[in-house]
Parts: structure tokens; C-alpha cells; sequence
């Protein structure tokens, strides 16, 4: 990292929730997986005079559940605000979101570079979508409506993070919290989850390292770029990287960078500029009287953490010391927390017949068991998984001739692996196998090609 | 057939015993509509086609199903529905020719139960466009006039509710009151109006003007027929966050039980200055004739009553600033330019009071004097059961009177908006007569005290009965 300037950076960081309904109203909540436009729609999200919003209490009891697997506090008394702007694609004029009294607040997570703060949690209705295409020759924009009024929760860190690295890797944890939660299916490409940053750079003097890590409010810097609609963790990083170079350039000249809205261009791998703010928008927040305050009792409250899943990393902890499963490779396939329940289900039952589960993550990796993830049964999968692993009834005394034959056509190799290059030995394994022609276990082939060598 | 003179309770008697049918009542309805409207311009939009066709299935009904009034409480009763209620493939305007020819695909709640117990719905009402306005003048359209005097106002915002059922086009009209809309036109009109408790009718497909004041009401000539539509709108409404599971009063059944012991607040902050001496007079008439029933009148106070309008004046407009940002000019006909000089006037004044930096000053003061205000409604019914005001501190004023003074024009509405500021229920009774016009007495109660000011209402109505004296069109 630079000596001279640290850059200072914070995530805000959109979600849609996967509940079945929308959050103010009845309509199917499925934006991505529907045949026409504005077809899941009603009065209420198509905004027309009249409708009113009433709260999804699932979104709710998703949105506290985020904040507690980020170690939030949950505030006891929360509203829901209007927040008003012009643009097409939000009917009402105003979006309900949260201002002043989020759900969840001062929640923490961990990053290899150090922790960072989770300012807020809050729960809003995301808009409909503009779409721009050619209509009968004209160059029209039209609405739809699908979008609007999803659950969309929003995740704000405090300016805590310092590199383009732990900007990703935060982002990257934060999607597996949330996928683990089961709330949502975060998909980037679609626009599901969506990342936002706030780059700016921090000099100190003479060059001197601040040494603290995370700078107090009244020394951050006087200027704050925003990088937005950023839609992959390599672009959140590539993105980021770039600003920091082109802010230091700037602050090298003696200038300071201009307060604006960013895009991220991934071809030409460059930020643009897309909207220079003078001054802040004036949303005219003020709390939406559509919508009494809500109040998360204790009770309330208890009942949520009831339904909550295992901590992910103690689930993987007790995975490896009960059923030995190592974590590098089973992290990578799942990602929510029904997922895990299938494994774990499967586990119990490998294990209950004694079969030997790091063999058959190897296998599932390497795609040699016929199975549907999360779909099959444990029993049928341990059917597929005995179909693959069969071992053919081959005699030693089949076998040594064949053994002879390989270790006189391969010298090189015998005399490489009695040198001490043992990986040699797959090698010579593989020569047998192929003349075999059968399935026989590598630990046997292994011990009788040994007891051949001398 | 005289409809001038018919109440619900009638009209159901008649439809019973047939002595007329649906068709000829709804048939009557329009006859009046043709004939005298063009004088009033009560209704912005008929519905005679539609009218006439349920009125000969209700006839139907009634001829093979005795039991069906019982099902249908108010079967084949005509109603005028004010323009902010969205009613699903009748025109819908608001009053404004914003939406001048938004036709909504859904019914209010309202609109559902009212239809559900057999309605009949004539058509639909001028009004101040979007509610903003106590006199009907700033509709969009013709101004609506007041058939008691032709040259005068009728009230608002339901101004034409008011007048349709005043001179006799229907037997009931719904309105909805932020300030005032339901209680003015009644008091102006000679009829029976109420503004129920917030959250007691559901506000789902009413076109919103402040969201946390608006209450759907309705008018009608006498307290029976308005009791009567209560039980039918009141309840509960999972599309409307607001409601509240209160039961429901048996409003009717409570009409005639006597009201000894009851005490009668007057609070002393309204009987002053700016007061006509002619509805003072009216209003202390109507008292005597409460305290020969029983009841025993004393000296309230409201002490922050003088903060009430500057607070109603930033709390609604912001309200109001917010719910017509949807009329944007993307969705709907008209563009923005289109909005009249009084919306454009509350968007101004809401936007300003919303904007940061100024927030806490107006909208958040606004919202604690709100809160004094109603505090000050719970400290008078610790020592009374109901609060009497006049409705207007004036009779129904001239027609252009008050339309350069928006002040004044706000100032119409001093005893009732208090009432809505503080979430509670105010009914609007004829007082009587003063120089041939109307005066209104407001009775108001502590949260859901609907069946107490229907009681008090009923019982002071069948000593004076007002409701006989039908308007004459004088002036036209």
C-alpha cells in the first residue's frame, strides 16, 4: 500500500430478498423467472391512486435475521419512511425505505485485513426497470413493473475499509452470510445483489502511516467519490483499484478529486463519470403514515433467532471433526443453509454405513457420482456412489505379470521413483490400470507394485 | 314518489312492501339529477346505465328472496360517492383533470362493502379537487352549489355528496374528512354527517390527500340512516395497515337510549370572537334542548387550540406534498401544470416543510403540537363524555366570498380540524335555521365513541327534526 495516502472505503451493499410476495403487497415476488412485463403486478406496486402498503413480515423477520448473522443490535421500535425523488420507474414519486430507525445497527464482520462495521441494516422496496429499446422505429423507454416493490434490503459499512482486497473479500463474505441465511439468492448478474462503493483517499503527512486503521469522523477526507451498479467481485475490485490510482493522481497534483457518482466500465477496465452532485438530493424523508411504527418484542424477537440456522463456520468446524470433512472443499458446494442440511443428512448416513466420506467429496468434486445436488436422496445418492466406487474381484496372481511388464517397458520411471520422486507412482498406477482394464483400489496396487521393486 | 322527503330506513319499508321497485326509486333518482343539477353540479360523473341495470337484478332478488334485506342491508339504496374514491370502471377524478379520465381497475374497500350490502351507486360527486377545500371552489370543474341557496356555497370538500342528497338525488353520500370535508357540507346542508375515528373505515382506494388525517365518512339526512351505513363501512381491513380490530358498534341499536347523566363539554376557546352571534344563538338553542333530555353542559378547556390550524397547515400540506408526487406526468393524462393554484400552493408549502434543514422546524414541531392537541381532547373527556361545537363559526358563505383569501377560506374549517389532528370522531347535526340557511353542531367523542354522539345525535333529532325542512333553490 502507498505510504503516503490510505484509502478509505465504504460498501453499500443491496439485496433482494426471495420471499414469495412482494414487500408491500400480495404479488409474486419472482422479478427474474416471469414471461412478460408488468405481469406480477396490482393497484399497490404499480403505485395508483388509492392502494396502500402493507408489510411483508417475513422481509422483516429476514431483514433482523441478516442483522443478527452480523451481530447487530436490533432496535426495538422501527419505522418505515418515504423517500422522495423523481424517475420513471418509481410510481409513487417516493420509495419506502428507512431513515432514521433501521432495523438493525453496529454489526461487525471479519476480514483477514482487520473488522469492519456494519453502520446499518435497513429494509426498503426496490423500483421497477426502465427498458430502452426501438418500438416501431422510435427509440422508446418502457416500464416494467415485475421489480417493483421486491424486498430490498441495504447493508451500509462504516469507512472502514482500506483496499481494493478487502473490499471484495468483504463483499464475498457478505454474499455467503446472506446465502446462508437462506434470504436470498444473490445473483449479480441480475442485478440481485448489487454493490456500491465510497472511495476516498486519506494523506498523512511526511509520508507516516496511521498506524490506528480506521480514521476518526473528523479527519476523513473532504471529498467522497461513489462507485456504483458494480455487478461482480472482480469488477468491485478492479473498479476500486483504478479509482485509487486516479484519486492519487489527482491529490499528487495538488487538486482534490470531485464529488460524483461513478460507473465502472469492465471492457476498457476504467471508472467514467455519470453524475456530478453539487450539493446532497433533499429526499424529504419523513415517516411513511401508511405504515404504523413496528415494534420487535422480545418474544418476537426469540422467535426468529429460534429459526436460525447453525453458525456457518461451527457447522464446518463440526463437520470436519465429526464426519472429517475438510472445509476447502465442501465450502465450495453450497451455499445456503437447506443445502447444508441435505449434506448434512447425506453424512449422517455415509457414516452410519461406514462409508468414507472424504472419498466421496472427492468424487462429487470430480463429478464421478451421477447425482442432482440438493435434489436426490441420501439413499439414492449412496446407491450411485457404491456403483462408482465398485472394485473388481482381480487376483494377485492376474496381476503381476502385467506389474512385471509396465516396470520393464518404464525404467525411467522405477529408477526416478526409487530416487525419491514418489509421485512417479500415480503414474505407474495409471500404466497398470490401463491394461486391466478393470477398477481395482489404488491403495493395493500401490503396496504389491512396492513389493515388486526389490 | 317523494325522495326529498325518504330516509333509508323508509325506502327499505317500501321496497319491502312494494310499493315501488328498485328501478322506480333509481329511475326518480336520475329524473331529479336531470332536472335540477345543471343548477348544482353535484355530480361529475352519472352512472344511470349501470344504475338501472343492478336496480332491475335487485328487483329480481326481492321479488324471490324475502331474506335478502337481511343479507343486504342497504339494498337498493341510491348513493352519491365523492370523486376520491376509486370505484372499478367508473371514471375516477379526484376533482382534478389531472386524472380526468382515469378509469381505476379496483374498488376502495369502502366502495366493496357498500356494494356488497346492496347499493346502488348514482354517481359520483364534484369535490375541491384532491379534498383541498372547504367550500367545493376549488374543483376543477363547475363549482357546486348549495340548494338551500343557490348563490351560496355547500361546503367542502364533499361538496357535491352534500348537495346530491340535500336535494334529494340520493340517500346517501360518502365523503372523506382531513379537515373537514364530511362535517362542512352537512353543517352547510342540513344533514347528518360524520367523521368516524381514524382507522375505524378503511382508507384503501380513497385517493389519498394526508394520509394520517384522512377518515371516510358520509352523510345522510337523518342519525338512523347514517348509523345504518356505519355498520357497513366500519371494520377492520387487511389492506389498510391503519385499521384497527376494534369491534364494531351496533350503531343502530343503540338509537333511542336515553342520555341522563350525560356531560356536555363546551370548550371555551371556540365561543369567541369571529363566531356569528346568529349560529352562537342556534347552537346555544340546540344545548337547552340537550339539557332537557338530561344531559348537564359545562366549560372545557382545549388550551392548545390556537396552535391547532398553524400545525394542521404544515402536517398536511407535507402529507399532501408526498401523495401527488405519483401525478407526475408519466402515468396519467394531465401533466403537472395541470394541478390548481390550491395543490400547487400545499405542494409548495409541503415541500418546503419537509426539506432538510427546515424538517425539524416545521414538520417535527408541527407533529408535537399534534400530539398536545390530542392530549388536550383526552385531558376534556376526563371530565365530560362529549365536547359540543359549533361546526362553522359562519353560515354557508357566498360563492367567490373566500376564494382570494385562502386564510379565511382555512379559517372555515376551526372547529373541526382540531378534530382530525387528534384522530377522534366529530358528527355534524342540523342545528336549525338562520335566515333560511342551515347551521351544523359538531358532537365530539373520545376515540371509537361512535355509538355515544349517534345516541346523543338521535335523541336530539327526534325532538327538533330539521331534517324535514328540504331545501328550496332559492336565488337561481
Amino acid at each position: 500500500m502507498d505510504k503516503k495516502y490510505q484509502p478509505i472505503i465504504g460498501l453499500e451493499t443491496h439485496v433482494e430478498l426471495k420471499t414469495a410476495s412482494k414487500m408491500f403487497c400480495g404479488c409474486k415476488n419472482n422479478p427474474f423467472h416471469v414471461s412478460k412485463p408488468n405481469f406480477y403486478t396490482c393497484p399497490v406496486c404499480l403505485g395508483l391512486p388509492g392502494a396502500l402498503p402493507v408489510a411483508n413480515k417475513k422481509a422483516i423477520e429476514w431483514t433482523i435475521k441478516l442483522g443478527l448473522a452480523l451481530g447487530c443490535k436490533i432496535n426495538s421500535l422501527s419505522k418505515f419512511d418515504r423517500k422522495h425523488y423523481f424517475y420513471p420507474d418509481l410510481p409513487k414519486g417516493y420509495q419506502i425505505s428507512q431513515y432514521d430507525m433501521p432495523f438493525c445497527v453496529n454489526g461487525k464482520v471479519e476480514t483477514s485485513f482487520g473488522p469492519v462495521g456494519i453502520t446499518r441494516v435497513h429494509l426498503e422496496e426496490d423500483t421497477g426497470k426502465l427498458i430502452h429499446q426501438k418500438v416501431n422505429g422510435r427509440n422508446v423507454t418502457l416500464i416494467d413493473f415485475n421489480r417493483s416493490g421486491v424486498p430490498l434490503v441495504e447493508v451500509v459499512t462504516e469507512p472502514d475499509i482500506h483496499s481494493a482486497a478487502q473490499a471484495k473479500e468483504y463483499a464475498k463474505k457478505l454474499r455467503q452470510i446472506i446465502c446462508y441465511l437462506d434470504i436470498s439468492d444473490c445473483d449479480m448478474e441480475k442485478g440481485g445483489m448489487r454493490l456500491e462503493a465510497n472511495i476516498s483517499l486519506q494523506s498523512h503527512p511526511q509520508g507516516v502511516q496511521n498506524q490506528i486503521g480506521h480514521p476518526k469522523g473528523d479527519s476523513l477526507p473532504n471529498y467522497k467519490v461513489e462507485l456504483k451498479n458494480i455487478n461482480s467481485f472482480r469488477f468491485l475490485e478492479r473498479g476500486i483499484e483504478y479509482e485509487v490510482e486516479r484519486q492519487k493522481e489527482i491529490l499528487e497534483s495538488g487538486k482534490t478529486p470531485i464529488q460524483e457518482t461513478r460507473g465502472y466500465n469492465a471492457e476498457k477496465n476504467i471508472t467514467f463519470t455519470q453524475r456530478t452532485k453539487e450539493e446532497a438530493a433533499d429526499y424529504r424523508y419523513f415517516p411513511d403514515p401508511d405504515l404504523p411504527p413496528i415494534r420487535v418484542t422480545p418474544s418476537w424477537l426469540s422467535e426468529i433467532k429460534k429459526d436460525f440456522p447453525e453458525d456457518f463456520n461451527q457447522r464446518l468446524n463440526r463437520w470436519q471433526r465429526e464426519y472429517g470433512v475438510k472445509r476447502e472443499f465442501i465450502e465450495q458446494l453450497f451455499e445456503t443453509s437447506s443445502e447444508a442440511d441435505w449434506f448434512e443428512d447425506l453424512f449422517r448416513k455415509l457414516k452410519s454405513e461406514k462409508l468414507a466420506i472424504g472419498k466421496f467429496i472427492n468424487l462429487l468434486i470430480h463429478k464421478k457420482i451421477k447425482t442432482v445436488l440438493f435434489k436426490d436422496s441420501p439413499d439414492k445418492i449412496i446407491i450411485e456412489y457404491k456403483k462408482a466406487t465398485v472394485v473388481d474381484d482381480v487376483s494377485d496372481e492376474e496381476l503381476i505379470p502385467i506389474i512385471n511388464k509396465i516396470l520393464k517397458t518404464n525404467p525411467a520411471a522405477v529408477a526416478d521413483y526409487k530416487s525419491g520422486k514418489k509421485q512417479v507412482m500415480n503414474f505407474l498406477v495409471g500404466q497398470v490400470l490401463r491394461e486391466v482394464k478393470k477398477k481395482i483400489e489404488f491403495k493395493r496396487l500401490k503396496a504389491l507394485i512396492i513389493s515388486m521393486f526389490s | 314518489m317523494d325522495l326529498l322527503s325518504l330516509t333509508i330506513k323508509e325506502v327499505t319499508e317500501k321496497l319491502k312492501n312494494k310499493s315501488f321497485s328498485c328501478k322506480e326509486l333509481i329511475t326518480e333518482c336520475f329524473t331529479t339529477i336531470k332536472k335540477n343539477d345543471k343548477k348544482i353540479n353535484a355530480f361529475l360523473t352519472r352512472n344511470e346505465e349501470l344504475a338501472l341495470k343492478t336496480a332491475d337484478k335487485y328487483d329480481a332478488l326481492i321479488k324471490n328472496n324475502k331474506e335478502i334485506f337481511s343479507e343486504k342491508p342497504l339494498l337498493g339504496i341510491p348513493v352519491a360517492v365523492k370523486d376520491l374514491f376509486t370505484t372499478k370502471g367508473i371514471r375516477t377524478t379526484a376533482g382534478s383533470k389531472i386524472i380526468g379520465d382515469y378509469y381505476p381497475p379496483f374498488n376502495a374497500t369502502a366502495i366493496k362493502k357498500l356494494i356488497d350490502a346492496g347499493v346502488i351507486i348514482i354517481g359520483k360527486t364534484n369535490e375541491d379537487a384532491w379534498g383541498h377545500g372547504s367550500s367545493g371552489e376549488n374543483t376543477d370543474y363547475e363549482p357546486t352549489r348549495n340548494p338551500y341557496d343557490l348563490s351560496r356555497v355547500p361546503g367542502g370538500s364533499s361538496s357535491g355528496s352534500g348537495a346530491a342528497v340535500a336535494y334529494g338525488a340520493a340517500l346517501v353520500g360518502t365523503g372523506t374528512d382531513t379537515g373537514s370535508s364530511v362535517r362542512l357540507p352537512a353543517g352547510f346542508c342540513n344533514l347528518v354527517g360524520l367523521k368516524p375515528t381514524y382507522g375505524r373505515v378503511s382508507r384503501y382506494g380513497i385517493i389519498a390527500m394526508a394520509s394520517s388525517f384522512d377518515t371516510i365518512g358520509h352523510m345522510t339526512k337523518t342519525v338512523y340512516d347514517n348509523a345504518k351505513v356505519l355498520e357497513v363501512t366500519a371494520g377492520l381491513d387487511p389492506y389498510d395497515s391503519t385499521t384497527v380490530p376494534v369491534k364494531v358498534g351496533q350503531y343502530t341499536k343503540v338509537l333511542g337510549q336515553n342520555i341522563k347523566e350525560l356531560k356536555i363539554g363546551l370548550p371555551k376557546e371556540y365561543f369567541i370572537k369571529g363566531l356569528d352571534n346568529k349560529v352562537n344563538s342556534s347552537i346555544k338553542n340546540s344545548l337547552k334542548i340537550l339539557e332537557k333530555l338530561g344531559a348537564t353542559i359545562k366549560e372545557v378547556t382545549l388550551p392548545y387550540t390556537d396552535y391547532a390550524m398553524a400545525a394542521y397547515y404544515i402536517l398536511v400540506p407535507s402529507e399532501v406534498s408526498s401523495n401527488l408526487s405519483r401525478y407526475d406526468g408519466v402515468r396519467y393524462g394531465g401533466t403537472r401544470e395541470v394541478f390548481g393554484a390550491e395543490a400547487k400552493r400545499r405542494i409548495m408549502l409541503g415541500s418546503y416543510a419537509l426539506s432538510s434543514g427546515y424538517y425539524d422546524a416545521y414538520y417535527l414541531k408541527a407533529a408535537k403540537v399534534r400530539t398536545l392537541i390530542k392530549q388536550d381532547f383526552e385531558n376534556a373527556f376526563k371530565k365530560v363524555d362529549i365536547i359540543i361545537t359549533p361546526t362553522s363559526p359562519t353560515l354557508p358563505f357566498k360563492i367567490n366570498e373566500k376564494t382570494d383569501d385562502p386564510l379565511q377560506m382555512y379559517l372555515s374549517d376551526i372547529f373541526l380540524c382540531p378534530v382530525n389532528l387528534a384522530g377522534i370522531p366529530g358528527l355534524n347535526v342540523p342545528s336549525g335555521f338562520v335566515d333560511g340557511l342551515p347551521v351544523g353542531m359538531q358532537i365530539i367523542g373520545p376515540q371509537f365513541s361512535e355509538e355515544l354522539l349517534y345516541k346523543v345525535a338521535y335523541l336530539f333529532e327526534r325532538e327538533t327534526q330539521y331534517y324535514k325542512i328540504h331545501p328550496q333553490f332559492k336565488n337561481g
